[in-house]
């Protein structure tokens, strides 16, 4: 009963008292430099790398990777789990195999039912056991304790039929962030592999929903690339919408109807202090960062009329950048910051536009039929990704010149795509026809390989931040 | 600070009290006592109705016209909206103490981020509207809730046209 009458007070509780005291969240970890340290050489240390180039990934789909279990030099207690470090380089080996797994690129195994190596085998894989398993890569990594309470974390990627090895890393983390570690190793395994650019070793902002379709709740929350380290930031008593990360993961923008009007805030991560993102009494939606997290994009309704604005992060003077009458919204910028991609009814429905980061040279880019909103500019600038409204609403991409225009996904209503930050996977969310129910998705841009993405309740407006360093 | 802060939570627990009351009890309570007639007549009622200043003394006395619907990503004010407006401008020209917000609101099958654009405009041209009939603009506040607070919980076309609205509303 005490915490049902909590809850309705909570509910009850939407003054702007609430923004400052009640609807903070607790510390978010600080996603800060990951230590890299010099991890000891295998035993042949050849220079070789693949002999073959990845250019079709059908080749790749059936390359076989065993991830055993990372051996401990020890078995000592740790805090990072609760039975050693034995089982915590199991555990990093399960999240590496979690990660490498559904993306269509690699079948890993493990590392339940693969024989666990021990430490001095790390530096000197039994390739003829590997072999006889039909693994073309092998993933071999250790776990240390070290004197001061932080672990080091080895990682090593072999081929198995040349016997060689083909990347190796070390780190050193404090305990909490074991699990970075097993990040990071996927990331040097991903791209020595493909050839891109990493992403498992990020984080995503989104909003968790719960609750009936007419009284729905949403909250804040972040999460890992791969669901772990789940927090909710906002208690929900104030609706949350359309948050940010920073580029420096160190704040978040997003929309509270915490003072009962929709407003963007700026939520410091270190401090939970929030402040409004302009001190204006009209609506504000739609918040963005440049690439550099310098400047602010938002969009502003003034008398009904929703025009698109940037201002500094640090604060200062707002400049307006359109000016047509109608809905202009949203917007993103591409990765050298010289252009924005927006959305704008002016022409009589959503379409995207594309102008230049002071507001000049606007034009209209997307002619491929149906409707364009949500543009996205991938952090590779070759891609931008949309909301595509044509009878259903499903994610697309297209070319920045509006051509190549291809549709990813079939659902009934899949929303607001976010880059990976390799600019290789999307993700989205997708509401279900009439129960209204949410879930994060991701999607390759080949758009075959589609999964969901597991959150403790329903979810939306995902928004996937950059690599951590 | 305190003391606002205080008085803000006595009367969030009194409405969560409320709340409480209101939900069926698990078990049903004893019955009364029958022993014991009432030895104190009835009071009199007092007089009916809501009060001037309540939504339901509004919407009473529009009849129910406090709310206009619009047509899929329009925002123009049609004949039967205009109707209604202007019975919401006589009741505001009636109790010029009264003030109320126009809510905007959107069907689900839009974007989040243009909705909210969407309701804002819908909120903003009945306000026009109203304002246009002599109502003080100062009194009329609005606030759009895109597609997050549908009326209508279906995913067709009858729902949809339902939820795209705005909803006059009597501030307290």
């Amino acid at each position: 009963m005490k915490t049902l009458a909590l809850a309705l007070v909570a509910m009850f509780f939407t003054g702007p008292l609430a923004a400052q005291s009640q609807d903070l969240g607790q510390p978010v970890p600080e996603g800060g430099q990951v230590e890299t340290t010099g991890v000891e050489a295998s035993g042949e240390d050849a220079d070789g790398g693949l002999t073959f180039t990845v250019t079709d990934e059908s080749d790749w789909a059936d390359l076989s990777i065993a991830i055993p279990g990372f051996a401990a030099d020890r078995d000592v207690p740790t805090p990072a789990n609760a039975d050693g470090t034995g089982a915590l380089g199991r555990e990093i080996a399960r999240v590496i195999t979690a990660n490498l797994q559904n993306n269509g690129l690699f079948q890993p195994i493990g590392p339940n039912g693969l024989p666990q190596p021990g430490f001095a085998e790390i530096t000197a894989p039994a390739w003829g056991n590997w072999r006889g398993r039909g693994a073309e890569m092998l993933v071999h990594g250790y776990v240390r304790a070290r004197g001061d309470g932080k672990l080091v974390i080895g990682c090593y990627l072999y081929d198995v039929a040349l016997q060689d090895e083909l990347v190796r890393e070390g780190w050193v983390v404090p305990p909490a962030d074991w699990r970075r570690a097993a990040h990071k190793c996927s990331d040097i395994i991903y791209a020595r592999l493909t050839g891109e650019s990493p992403f498992f070793d990020s984080r995503i902002a989104y909003i968790a929903e719960t609750g009936p379709k007419d009284r729905r709740v949403k909250r804040l929350a972040i999460m890992d690339s791969d669901g772990a380290n789940h927090r909710f930031l906002t208690l929900g008593s104030a609706t949350a919408l359309t948050p940010r990360y920073s580029p420096d993961y160190s704040k978040l923008l997003y929309l509270s109807y915490v003072d009962g009007n929709p407003r963007l805030y700026v939520y410091d991560i270190g401090t939970g202090r929030q402040t409004l993102v302009t001190q204006s009494a009209n609506p504000t939606f739609a918040p963005r960062w440049s690439p550099d997290g310098q400047t602010i994009l938002y969009s502003m309704a003034v008398a009904g009329n929703t025009d698109i604005y940037r201002v500094p992060a640090s604060g200062g003077r707002s400049v307006r950048l359109t000016d047509a009458p109608g809905i202009d919204i949203g917007g993103s910028y591409s990765p050298d910051g010289r252009q924005i991609v927006f959305e704008s009814d002016r022409s009589g429905s959503q379409q995207c536009y594309i102008m230049n980061a002071d507001g000049t040279n606007q034009r209209r880019i997307s002619f491929g039929g149906g409707r364009c909103a949500t543009p996205e500019w991938s952090p590779r600038g070759d891609q931008i990704a949309f909301t595509r409204i044509a009878g259903d609403f499903n994610i697309a991409v297209m070319s920045p010149n509006g051509r190549n225009l291809r549709v990813l996904t079939n659902g009934w209503q899949d929303e607001g795509p976010t880059w990976a930050p390799n600019g290789r996977i999307i993700q989205f969310f997708r509401t279900e026809r009439n129960s209204g129910r949410s879930s994060l998705w991701q999607v390759d841009l080949t758009g075959r390989n589609e999964r969901r993405l597991p959150t403790p309740v329903d979810a939306s407006d995902p928004a996937w931040g950059p690599i951590l360093p | 600070m305190n003391t606002r802060f205080a008085t803000v939570m006595l009367l969030a627990s009194a409405t969560a009290l409320g709340a409480c009351a209101k939900k069926a009890p698990e078990q049903l309570p004893p019955p009364p006592p029958t022993t014991t007639a009432p030895s104190t007549p009835t009071p009199a009622p007092t007089p009916a109705g809501p009060q001037v200043g309540s939504q339901e003394h509004f919407v009473s006395a529009v009849n129910g016209q406090n709310v206009i619907y619009f047509d899929t990503d329009r925002f123009n004010i049609d004949s039967q909206d205009a109707a209604a407006l202007q019975t919401q401008a006589q009741y505001l020209a009636r109790y010029p103490q009264v003030l109320v917000t126009v809510e905007g609101h959107a069907d689900e099958r839009g974007t989040r981020e243009y909705n909210l654009a969407l309701g804002e405009r819908r909120a903003n041209a009945a306000k026009n509207y109203l304002v246009s009939l002599g109502v003080d603009a100062g009194r009329v506040a609005t606030v759009s809730y895109g597609k997050e607070r549908p009326v209508a919980l279906g995913s067709d076309e009858q729902s949809w046209a339902k939820n795209r609205r705005a909803v006059s509303v009597v501030i307290n």
